[in-house]
């Protein structure tokens, strides 16, 4: 996500959320705040109204570096061809157990 | 730079087709892009302004119960409007600019807010049926094609319950009230039923746009099947609650097993789009006073932001470097 700030709009930070323990922060949307401590209580106010999470992780969106959707099929073909990676390319007897 | 855009169509197309999301930095076509900025914008817009007529009750609720409820709903309007506008700037429009147009008029939002709230029975009625038509709009784009978009509408979606469910549990509590109190609630809904129905747009005939953004699975239904629904939906609710709707062609129709219902008066929801409705003036006026009368806090939060980096990066100076990952409750988790 990338997008061109005018100068006196505040940075726009991604949020992260965990919504329990034992699961990944995952993204949830964005917001403005002047800085990462302001952007943490936003966070919680705009997401995290009805305990949707035990914490939150903001990063500026402009630190966020991410693959383009247009490399897509090159950055990934390394993985394309390698069937062999998967436990169903092998073929077991149905009667050899716990396999 | 000339681009063959050709490839790139075929893959925005083929995606479309697939049923499959586009996501930010997909490439689309400017058409769509600039169709979905004014359909968010427009929604995200409608949840900003659409806190004003039920706030207006805030200070004057029955009960703190009731006080309590309506406070969480109206921040939960703005928690909306908040993860539209979040979604609109991944297509590459600043939130200001956002705020700008709607301020400036360029923008619209939902119609229905332009009209008043006049007693305490307005906020059940606008929980049940404006709300009501709002979720019949937006379940189906939880399925929109744009990911952000359709992740914003998913948030949206559990939150509305709750809004409808409030507003149909008012309505009934005063139902069971005195003769003045049911007679509050018809006439609250004799003047929301109109609207309320105008939310899904005009009639599919005169919707320019529907075509293209169901082919481009921005919209899922038609704005007359939407309105259907609701009506089929909120008939039994109507008998439950004990209320009738303004509408004397409103019957059930056997043979295509939905109700009819009488035509709404598409003239005066062109007036109110064109901003002669009756709080128009009102409700841009009060955004904008909101924005220009925030504007210390905003500095302030600056100002703040700015002599804690400058002490932090004092700090930095002074101290050994730190660990770059801290955790929210200021424990250092070390690498």
């Amino acid at each position: 996500m990338t997008t061109t700030q005018p100068d006196p709009e505040w940075p726009l930070y991604e949020v992260f959320i965990r919504s329990k323990r034992g699961l990944n922060h995952v993204h949830v949307g964005s917001l403005h705040a002047p800085d990462a401590e302001m952007a943490l209580l936003h966070a919680r106010d705009v997401y995290t109204r009805r305990n949707e999470g035990v914490s939150i992780w903001v990063a500026k969106s402009a630190d966020i570096t991410a693959s383009s959707p247009l490399e897509k099929d090159p950055l990934f073909a390394p993985s394309g061809d390698k069937v062999y990676r998967h436990p169903t390319f092998y073929d077991i007897p149905s009667n050899v157990p716990h396999m | 730079m000339q681009v063959d855009q050709a490839p790139l169509e075929e893959a925005f197309e083929a995606t479309i087709a697939a049923n499959d999301r586009i996501e930010p930095r997909d490439w689309m076509p400017e058409h769509y892009r600039q169709t979905l900025i004014r359909q968010v914008a427009q929604h995200a817009h409608s949840e900003i302004i659409g806190m004003q007529p039920e706030g207006n009750w805030i200070t004057r609720a029955p009960s703190l119960r009731r006080k309590a409820v309506l406070l969480a709903k109206v921040q939960d309007e703005a928690g909306h409007g908040l993860y539209l506008y979040s979604a609109t700037e991944t297509l590459g429009v600043s939130r200001d600019e956002l705020t700008r147009r709607l301020i400036s008029g360029k923008q619209k939002y939902s119609s229905i807010f332009n009209y008043p709230t006049l007693t305490y029975a307005d906020v059940g009625t606008i929980g049940w049926l404006v709300d009501g038509a709002a979720i019949c709009n937006q379940v189906p784009l939880c399925r929109t094609s744009y990911g952000p978009y359709g992740r914003a509408m998913i948030r949206i979606c559990k939150e509305e319950s709750f809004h409808q469910r409030q507003g149909y549990e008012l309505l009934m509590t005063m139902m069971r009230g005195t003769d003045e109190q049911r007679a509050m609630v018809q006439e609250s809904v004799d003047r929301f039923w109109w609207p309320a129905l105008m939310m899904f747009g005009p009639p599919d005939g005169d919707s320019p746009n529907t075509a293209q953004s169901m082919a481009w699975g921005i919209k899922r239904h038609t704005n007359d099947e939407l309105r259907q629904r609701f009506v089929d939906m909120s008939m039994p609710q109507a008998e439950a609650l004990g209320v009738t709707f303004p509408d004397p062609e409103l019957k059930w129709n056997e043979e295509r097993g939905s109700y009819d219902y009488g035509e709404p008066d598409w003239e005066e929801f062109w007036h109110v789009v064109k901003g002669n409705g009756p709080c128009n003036t009102q409700r841009v006026a009060h955004r904008k006073a909101a924005y220009d009368d925030g504007a210390w806090v905003r500095e302030a939060a600056s100002a703040a932001a700015a002599r804690n980096e400058a002490e932090a990066s004092q700090a930095r100076v002074e101290q050994a470097p730190r660990p770059s990952l801290r955790g929210s409750d200021g424990r250092v988790e070390t690498r």
